[in-house]
């Protein structure tokens, strides 16, 4: 850390970590509802807890994406933060309105559309919070002694999130229309702008782990950003092929996001070679750990698992089906949590100056999350496939089909557990670090 | 050997290239002639229907037109199905379903009791008509019951 107004980051990256043990909670409601222990149907409904779980999924990611924004744009910008005081003002908000939202979908009080239940008079407030964060961290860039490629890529994948936002507020009579650009959002999000801000944070992690040359780095983050938004953006064209728009999606989504993996199999191999290249031997071992993990598990659950059904011809008979599930898992997970558990693993030690870089309980953390989450992601599989065959192929009902892919879900809640013990071990090491402090900043590392 | 200034351009070239053809397909796909989605036939109860269907995040269980949480059946082709299974009477057992004061647990899986109108059941019947009418370029062969019967024959 070399920024007092850095330490700021340690508190939205809290506030991730709470909203992350609560959406597991919420997993596991809807896991034990799926084997038949819907005990608690009364006060939460499985479309509550499917609700709560998905959008504490992005609030978590932002909150933490935040968190890397406000600890990477002052060391890269070569300043201070404009403004501690209204950074703090946006964490409260921010929670305020993911609190009022999450409580309120308990009580119906949400707009039932997928990834965006936020009711329309909260997604106002969400915008003002995102503008006022935008506005912390533009300005900060605007005015530092130097503007990296890092920062830059980091704050257009956060300025494109924001603007991408707004399409899914625009209300329509439609169904078809609405979910068209619904996927605006969501998709445009994490298969494009997300990439982005993952491509800032992974380039600067890269670059303070491996000492690999700044130039280097960030010429290979502008063509791997290019693949992504090469692809991606027509790509999206993949959630349009069975919705009730025009077959030219068949085509041109089946080419585009054919494409998609190229990205990521991009990012992964710059990651680990940088690895290798670099001189550097960094000693928080942790947070390499992360870092290259990242990169290596977005390929394989975002890129390889995304393939998997993304041709029409598969997709014709995994669309809506678990299968989707099991493709949504890891690719979070892989792309998005792991790079934002990577940043806090990264910048914790700096920014409380408390070294534990090689914890057994963090290393434990990494192997037993990553085992878990990969156990779920073949548990979805497995009943997607039987969902799949028996369903689709073979007309059978689907609750019959539910019946039979039971059991899955049982070995899904043990994986699930597994992960859980790994996400509880992270965040007693987060806590064991105790809170950010000025001291800190005169033992830096870098 | 690729510089950086080559790196960025191909970046920025490719994403407004790629992002003006999305533009395009977006405008064609919804221009009057290529439009499949039943258009005009969205009526005043089929919009008040998407309401309610919204309002209840019947999405957070059911899917429709392949969207929403496999945890409950997809509606895609319900009316289809339903008419099916109750020999015609379908319309009349969604709508009885919905209007229920009391809960529902077919096959062990919970659905609370939506205790509508009648007049909201009939508008969710005909949003469902709707839905069931759209050309899904295929799909809707998957999910319909009346072809699941003609793919096992």
């Amino acid at each position: 850390m070399k920024y007092k107004s850095q330490k700021v980051a340690y508190w939205f990256f809290a506030l991730s970590m709470l909203l992350l043990v609560l959406q597991l909670v919420y997993g596991f409601v809807m896991g034990f509802a799926r084997i038949g222990f819907d005990n608690l149907h009364e006060v939460i409904a499985f479309n509550t807890a499917r609700a709560v779980h998905t959008n504490l999924l992005v609030v978590w990611l932002l909150s933490g994406f935040m968190g890397a924004a406000y600890y990477i744009i002052p060391e890269e910008a070569q300043r201070e933060l404009v403004s501690v005081k209204l950074a703090y003002v946006q964490l409260i908000s921010l929670a305020v309105v993911g609190v009022v939202a999450i409580v309120g979908y308990h009580f119906n009080y949400w707009e039932g559309r997928k990834f965006l239940e936020i009711p329309r008079p909260l997604d106002f407030l969400v915008v003002v919070n995102v503008l006022l964060f935008l506005g912390l961290i533009l300005v900060t860039l605007f005015k530092g002694k130097r503007r990296t490629t890092t920062a830059l890529v980091l704050s257009m994948g956060l300025l494109f999130a924001a603007l991408l936002y707004l399409p899914g507020m625009l209300p329509f009579d439609s169904q078809v229309m609405d979910s068209f650009f619904r996927w605006w959002v969501v998709h445009l999000w994490v298969e494009g702008v997300w990439e982005l801000i993952m491509g800032g944070i992974l380039s600067f992690l890269l670059i303070k782990l491996t000492g690999v040359d700044r130039e280097v780095i960030e010429k290979w983050l502008y063509v791997i950003v290019g693949l992504t938004f090469l692809s991606g953006v027509l790509g999206t064209g993949h959630h349009y092929y069975y919705i009730g728009v025009n077959k030219i999606w068949l085509i041109v989504g089946g080419i585009f996001s054919a494409l998609e993996p190229l990205a990521f199999l991009a990012m992964a191999l710059f990651a680990v070679n940088m690895y290798r290249k670099g001189e550097k031997k960094h000693p928080n071992k942790l947070a390499l750990f992360w870092t290259l993990g990242a990169a290596i598990v977005s390929f394989v659950g975002a890129g390889l698992l995304g393939f998997a059904h993304t041709l029409p011809q598969t997709n014709l008979y995994t669309h809506g089906t678990l299968v989707t599930a099991m493709h949504g898992h890891l690719a979070f997970w892989g792309a998005y949590g792991m790079i934002v558990l990577a940043i806090i693993s990264y910048s914790l030690p700096n920014m409380t100056g408390r070294k534990l870089y090689l914890s057994t309980r963090g290393r434990a953390a990494f192997w037993l999350s990553n085992i878990g989450m990969i156990g779920m992601t073949i548990a979805f599989g497995v009943a997607g496939v039987i969902q799949v065959y028996l369903e689709r192929k073979l007309g059978m009902e689907f609750m019959e089909v539910q019946k039979e892919t039971n059991v899955h879900f049982v070995v899904l809640i043990i994986c699930a557990s597994v992960f859980t013990i790994g996400i509880i071990m992270y965040i007693i090491d987060f806590y064991k670090h105790g809170k950010p402090s000025d001291e800190a900043l005169e033992v830096n590392m870098n | 050997m690729l510089s950086k200034k080559q790196a960025r351009a191909f970046f920025l070239g490719g994403t407004l290239v790629t992002f003006l053809i999305f533009i395009g397909l977006t405008i064609y796909s919804f221009s009057v002639e290529n439009d499949q989605s039943n258009h005009e036939n969205i009526t005043e109860a089929v919009v008040r229907g998407k309401r309610i269907w919204e309002s209840n995040n019947c999405m957070g269980c059911h899917t429709i037109l392949g969207e929403g949480a496999y945890y409950a059946p997809e509606l895609t082709k319900v009316v289809d199905r339903m008419n099916m299974k109750y020999d015609g009477q379908g319309e009349e057992v969604i709508k009885s379903i919905l209007m229920s004061p009391a809960p529902w647990q077919p096959n062990g899986r919970k659905m609370g009791p939506y205790e509508m109108t009648e007049q909201e059941a009939a508008d969710m019947i005909e949003f469902f008509k709707w839905i069931g009418e759209i050309d899904l370029n295929g799909f809707e062969r998957i999910v319909s019951p009346l072809a699941k019967k003609e793919n096992n024959n």
